[in-house]
C-alpha cells in the first residue's frame, strides 16, 4: 500500500516539474512550485520525516508561494515566450544527472536498516538520546541540542534574510536620486473590504491559528513542532490579518520599531542561552550545566532557545510579508 | 602570554565566531550611522585580537578541537583549528578589521541614507559567515556558515545600486550561481555520508580511507569540487565574480576580494588533503593531471581578458580569477612546497588586492568613476593614492620586495621540484601579462595631462591610512616573509601529515 | 532489474534534481529561476530524507510500542536547508523586484541588452 502511494507521489512530482517546464504563466508556476512542495511533503510523511514535512508544507508551500506572490504582483505574470531550446544547459544537466546516476551504483539499498548510514553516529542518538537529553522527539533533541550550533547559524541566516529584505524593499522613507526623501505611502484596506464572510471567518480562525502556535512551540519536545514552525504559523495569522483588514491595519498591531527589536531578540536569546553555559562552566551551548540535573538543564536550554527561534522566526516572516505588501507597484 | 582572562583563553574557538554573530543583532538596532560603524568596528577589532591569540595557542601548543554543547565529536559539531585555519582566521580578521575603519567614508559616499546603519550588520554577519566557515569541523556546519556568508554578501553587494543598477543583477546573478553552488556541496556531503554514516571532517577521512573504489564517493568528491569551484569563482565558473566586484561598493569589493574567495580556496585545501587525502586523490585520481592544465588555462585567460577592461575595478576583478588560478596551481603540485605556496599567496593576494580596491574606492571618490579616463593624471594630483595603487600592482607583478615576488618565488620552486620547468616558465609569461594591465593604468595617471579644468585633492586621512596599512603589509612582508613563511610552511607540512 | 527496483527512489530523485536544474540553467525569467532553484532544492532534500528512510522503521519519536526508528539526523540536516531555502527566496524575490523597478522587466536576456548601451 505505501509502495504504491510512494510510486504514485513521485510520478505527480515528476508531472510537476515536467509542467513547471513547459509552462509560461508565472502565475501557474509559482502554484505549480507550491504544489512540488506540498506533494514532497507528502513524500516526507511516507519516509518517516514528520517534523520535515510539516516545515516544508508551512514553508515551502506556504510562505514562499506567498512571497512569490507578491514578487508577481509587483512585476510581470507572464514569461516571454522563447522557441529555441538551449543546447548547453541541456548537456550540462544530462552531465550532472549521470554523475549522479553512476554515483547510485555505489549506493546501499533503499530503506536497508544495515545501511553505514544508520551506524556510527545515528544509532546513538536513537538509543541514548532520551538518558541523555530526556526528549521524546529525537529530532529535536539533535536539532536543539546534538547540533544546536547548526541551529544557532539557521536562526542567523533568517535573520539575514530579515535584515536583507529590509534593505532592499522594506525602509519607509526612499532617497531619492536627486537626494530629496520621500515617505512610501502605506496601502490602506485591500479589495477585501466588502467581503463580510471572509473577514468574519478570519476574525474566527486567527486566535485559533494563533492558540494553534503556541502549542506547537511547546510541544516539540515531544511531537513534530518547535520553534521554527510555531514562528511561521504565528506570522501565518498576521499575514492574514493584514490581507484581509488591510496592511494598514496590520502595521498598527505589530508597528515596525517591534518586529525589528523583536528580530534581533530571538537571536541574542538564544546566543545568550550560550553566553550563559560558557558562564556557568561549560561549553558553549552546553545546556547540562544551566541546573543542578543535566536533563533539566536540557530541558531549560531547549525551551529558551526554541524561544528564541520562534520570536526570530516570527517576527522576520511578518517583516518579509509587509516589505512586499507595501512597495507599491511602479508605473512601467 | 595570554592577552585575555582564562575563561576567555579556554573558549578562544568559539568566542572568535560568537562575538561578532551576538554583535550583528545589536548593531542592527542602532539607528545611527557613526554609532553603528564605531560599535562595528569596536567589535572587528576584537575579532582580530581573538584570531591572533588563537593563531599563538595554535603554534605554541598544537591545533585546538572544540566541541559544540559539550557533545564529543562526531556526535556534535566541533570546531578543528590547526595552523592553516588559524592563519585564514588571522587573515580574515585581519583585513575586516582595516576595511572597517576605511568603510566609513566609502559607505557614507557610495551607499543611500537609510540603508547606511544596515550596512554595518551585514558586514558583521558576513564576517560571522567567514570566520565559522573557517573554524568549524564538521561539513554540514560548514554549509550553513556559507550560506550566512553568501545570503549577506549578495545584499552588500546590491548595494552598489545607488551608484549602478547593473549591481541588482549582479547580486542575482551571484546568488542563483552561489545558490547552485552551495545545493552542489549539500548533494555531495550528502553521497558522502550515505556511505560513511559521519559528518565530522576528521572522522570522514578516517571511513573513507577504505573506500576507494565506491562510485557514491567519487560523484561526491565531485559534486564537493564543483560546488567549491563556483563559489570560488575558479575559471571557468568565475562568471558571476566580475560584475559582483565591479558594481558592489568599494569598501564590500575590498572586503570580499580580499577573504571570500580566500576562505573558499581553504575549504577546498581541507577537503583535497585532510578529507579525502594525498592517495586517495593525486595517487587514486591522478588528479593533478585534470587540475594543472586548469589552472594554467585560469592563469591565462582572465590575465588577457583583464588587458582589454576599461572599467580599473573589472580589470582588477579578472584579475582576482587569474590569481585564484595559482592558488589552484601550487596546490595541483600535491607537494609541501606547492602548498606553501598556495598557502601564502592566500595571505598575499589578500593584502594587496583589498590595498587595490581600497585606492580605486579613493579614485571614485575623488573623480566620480573608475575607467580609465578617470585616471589621466591623476599621477600628481593624488600622489599617495597612486603610489598605493603601484606598489600594489608591483605585488600583482611579482616584483621582488613585494609579497607578490614571494607567491611566485615558491610557485617556481614547486614546479622545478616537481620537474616541471615548462609550468615556471609559464608563471613567468603569465606575470608579464600582468605587466601589460598594470602599465596602462600607470600610463594614464602618470605621463598623461590631467583633465583641462578638473580639480581633484588627494584623498582623505580615512581613506589613505587603511589602503597604506595594507600596501605596507604587502611591502613589510615582501621584504622579511620569516613569519608568513614558518605559519605557512608548518600548515603546509602540517596538513600533508608530515607533522610540524 | 533489482537493482532499478532498490534504488527507485533514488533514481526518480536525481531525475526530479536534473529537472530543477535544467529550470534554474535554461530560462531566462528570472521568477521562473528562482522556482527552479526551489524544485532543484526540494529535489535534495528527497535525497536526504529517502537515504535515512529503514523500510518497517517509524518516525524517530521515542515510543514503547516501537523498537526501530528511521534514521533522525538527516531530518535535523533538511529543517536546517529548508530555512536556508526560504531565505534565499526572499532575497531572490526582494532583488527581483528592485530589478523590475530599475529596467521594467524581469526577463534576464533583455536586461543585459539594456545595460549593452548602458
Amino acid at each position: 500500500m505505501t509502495e504504491a502511494v510512494n510510486t504514485l507521489l513521485l510520478l505527480f512530482m515528476c508531472v510537476t516539474a515536467l509542467t513547471i517546464v513547459r509552462q509560461h504563466n508565472l502565475f501557474a508556476v509559482v502554484m505549480l512550485g507550491s504544489v512540488f512542495s506540498l506533494l514532497s511533503a507528502g513524500m516526507f510523511v511516507l519516509l518517516d520525516a514528520v517534523d520535515v514535512a510539516f516545515t516544508e508544507a508551512a514553508v515551502g508551500a506556504g510562505i514562499s508561494t506567498i512571497l512569490m506572490l507578491g514578487v508577481l504582483s509587483l512585476t510581470n505574470s507572464r514569461e516571454r515566450i522563447t522557441f529555441s531550446t538551449p543546447i548547453f544547459p541541456i548537456v550540462l544537466v544530462m552531465l550532472a544527472g549521470s554523475v549522479l546516476i553512476f554515483s547510485a551504483l555505489g549506493m546501499p539499498e533503499f530503506g536497508a536498516a544495515d545501511a553505514p548510514i544508520h551506524g556510527h553516529v545515528a544509532d546513538r542518538y536513537i538509543e541514548k538520546s532520551g538518558a541523555e537529553v530526556g526528549l521524546p522527539n529525537i529530532v529535536t533533541s539533535i536539532l536543539a541540542s546534538y547540533r544546536g550550533f547548526d541551529t544557532l547559524g539557521e536562526v542567523t541566516v533568517i535573520f539575514t534574510a530579515g535584515i536583507g529584505v529590509m534593505v532592499l524593499l522594506g525602509l519607509r522613507r526612499r532617497t531619492a536620486q536627486d537626494g530629496s526623501v520621500e515617505e512610501l505611502p502605506l496601502p490602506g484596506e485591500g479589495n477585501m473590504r466588502h467581503h463580510s464572510v471572509l473577514r468574519v471567518t478570519a476574525k474566527l480562525l486567527i486566535p485559533f491559528i494563533m492558540l494553534f502556535a503556541l502549542y506547537v512551540q511547546f510541544h516539540g519536545d515531544f511531537g513534530p513542532g518547535g520553534g521554527f514552525q510555531a514562528g511561521v504559523i504565528f506570522a501565518a495569522a498576521f499575514i492574514l490579518y493584514g490581507l484581509v483588514f488591510g496592511i494598514k491595519n496590520a502595521v498598527a498591531v505589530v508597528p515596525e520599531g517591534v518586529t525589528r527589536f523583536l528580530i534581533a531578540a530571538g537571536v541574542l536569546l538564544y546566543a545568550g542561552v550560550g553566553v550563559a553555559s560558557l558562564l556557568m562552566g561549560g561549553n558553549y551551548l552546553d545546556y547540562s550545566v544551566l541546573a543542578h540535573e543535566p536533563t533539566h538543564g536540557q530541558h531549560l536550554g531547549i525551551l529558551l532557545i526554541e524561544f528564541g527561534v520562534g520570536t526570530t522566526v516570527a517576527a522576520v516572516m511578518i517583516t518579509l510579508f509587509f516589505s512586499f505588501a507595501r512597495r507599491t507597484r511602479k508605473k512601467t | 602570554m595570554t592577552l585575555f582572562p582564562a575563561v576567555v583563553e579556554a573558549h578562544l574557538a568559539v568566542l572568535l565566531i560568537v562575538v561578532p554573530l551576538i554583535a550583528a543583532p545589536l548593531c542592527s538596532l542602532l539607528r545611527r550611522e557613526s554609532l553603528a560603524w564605531i560599535f562595528a568596528a569596536a567589535v572587528s577589532v576584537v575579532c582580530l585580537a581573538l584570531a591572533v591569540a588563537i593563531l599563538g595557542q595554535v603554534m605554541a601548543n598544537g591545533p585546538i578541537a572544540y566541541e559544540m554543547g559539550g557533545w564529543a565529536s562526531p556526535w556534535g559539531i566541533e570546531f578543528r583549528i590547526d595552523r592553516l585555519n588559524a592563519f585564514v582566521l588571522v587573515i580574515v580578521s585581519a583585513i575586516a578589521a582595516v576595511v572597517m575603519w576605511y568603510a566609513h567614508g566609502s559607505v557614507r559616499a557610495e551607499i543611500g541614507g537609510d540603508q547606511q546603519p544596515h550596512y554595518y550588520t551585514l558586514y558583521l554577519l558576513c564576517l560571522t559567515g567567514l570566520l565559522g566557515v573557517t573554524a568549524t569541523g564538521d561539513a554540514f556546519n560548514l554549509f550553513v556558515f556559507l550560506e550566512i556568508s553568501s545570503l549577506s554578501s549578495y545584499v552588500l553587494i546590491s548595494l552598489g545600486a545607488g551608484r549602478d543598477r547593473r549591481a541588482l543583477t549582479a547580486a542575482f546573478t551571484y546568488l542563483v550561481m552561489g545558490t547552485i553552488g552551495a545545493t552542489f556541496y549539500v548533494i555531495g556531503i550528502g553521497l558522502l555520508y550515505m556511505v560513511t554514516g559521519t559528518l565530522n571532517m576528521a572522522d570522514l577521512a578516517v571511513r573513507l580511507a577504505p573506500l576507494a573504489d565506491n562510485t557514491t564517493v567519487l560523484a561526491g568528491f565531485a559534486f564537493i569540487m564543483v560546488g567549491l569551484s563556483l563559489k570560488l569563482a575558479l575559471f571557468p565558473l568565475h562568471l558571476w565574480l566580475p560584475n559582483a566586484y565591479t558594481y558592489a561598493p568599494s569598501a564590500v569589493t575590498a572586503f570580499l576580494a580580499a577573504t571570500a574567495t580566500k576562505v573558499a580556496v581553504y575549504v577546498l585545501l581541507r577537503f583535497l588533503f585532510t578529507v579525502f587525502g594525498t592517495d586517495y586523490l593525486f595517487e587514486e585520481l591522478t588528479l593533478n593531471g585534470f587540475l594543472l592544465p586548469l589552472a594554467v588555462i585560469a592563469m591565462f585567460i582572465p590575465s588577457l581578458v583583464a588587458i582589454f577592461q576599461t572599467n580599473i575595478k573589472r580589470m582588477l576583478a579578472y584579475s582576482s580569477v587569474a590569481q585564484l588560478g595559482y592558488m589552484v596551481l601550487g596546490l595541483s603540485f600535491a607537494s609541501i612546497t606547492g602548498v606553501t605556496a598556495t598557502v601564502i599567496h592566500l595571505f598575499n593576494h589578500a593584502v594587496t588586492k583589498g590595498g587595490l580596491f581600497m585606492a580605486l574606492g579613493a579614485v571614485l571618490l575623488r573623480t566620480g568613476g573608475v575607467s580609465l579616463q578617470n585616471m589621466a593624471g591623476l599621477g600628481r594630483q593624488m600622489p599617495l593614492t597612486m603610489a598605493a595603487f603601484v606598489v600594489g600592482g608591483f605585488s600583482l607583478i611579482g616584483v621582488p620586495t613585494t609579497v607578490g615576488f614571494i607567491s611566485k618565488w615558491y610557485l617556481i620552486l614547486a614546479a622545478l621540484e616537481d620537474g616541471r620547468w615548462p609550468i615556471a616558465f609559464l608563471i613567468l609569461a603569465s606575470s608579464l601579462l600582468a605587466v601589460i594591465y598594470i602599465w596602462r593604468v600607470v600610463e594614464v595617471a602618470y605621463f598623461q595631462p590631467a583633465l583641462e579644468g578638473r580639480k581633484i585633492e588627494e584623498a582623505p586621512l580615512s581613506y589613505l591610512i587603511p589602503t597604506w596599512l595594507l600596501i605596507g603589509a604587502s611591502l613589510y612582508f615582501g621584504v622579511d616573509a620569516t613569519y608568513t613563511l614558518e605559519v605557512a610552511g608548518s600548515a603546509a607540512a602540517h596538513l600533508m601529515g608530515n607533522g610540524g | 532489474m533489482t537493482e532499478v527496483m532498490s534504488h527507485f527512489n533514488y533514481l526518480v530523485v536525481v531525475v526530479l534534481m536534473m529537472i530543477g536544474f535544467y529550470i534554474v540553467i535554461s530560462g531566462s525569467n528570472l521568477v521562473k529561476k528562482v522556482v527552479g532553484l526551489s524544485i532543484f532544492q526540494v529535489s535534495v532534500f528527497l535525497l536526504y530524507i529517502s537515504m535515512g528512510k529503514i523500510i518497517g522503521g517509524t518516525a524517530p519519536i521515542l515510543d514503547d510500542r516501537f523498537t526501530v526508528y528511521s534514521n533522525p539526523l538527516p531530518h535535523v540536516l533538511i529543517l536546517t536547508a529548508i530555512v536556508v531555502g526560504v531565505a534565499t527566496t526572499a532575497l531572490a524575490g526582494a532583488l527581483i523586484v528592485r530589478i523590475n523597478e530599475a529596467y521594467g522587466s524581469i526577463e534576464e536576456d533583455e536586461i543585459y541588452r539594456q545595460d549593452g548601451d548602458a
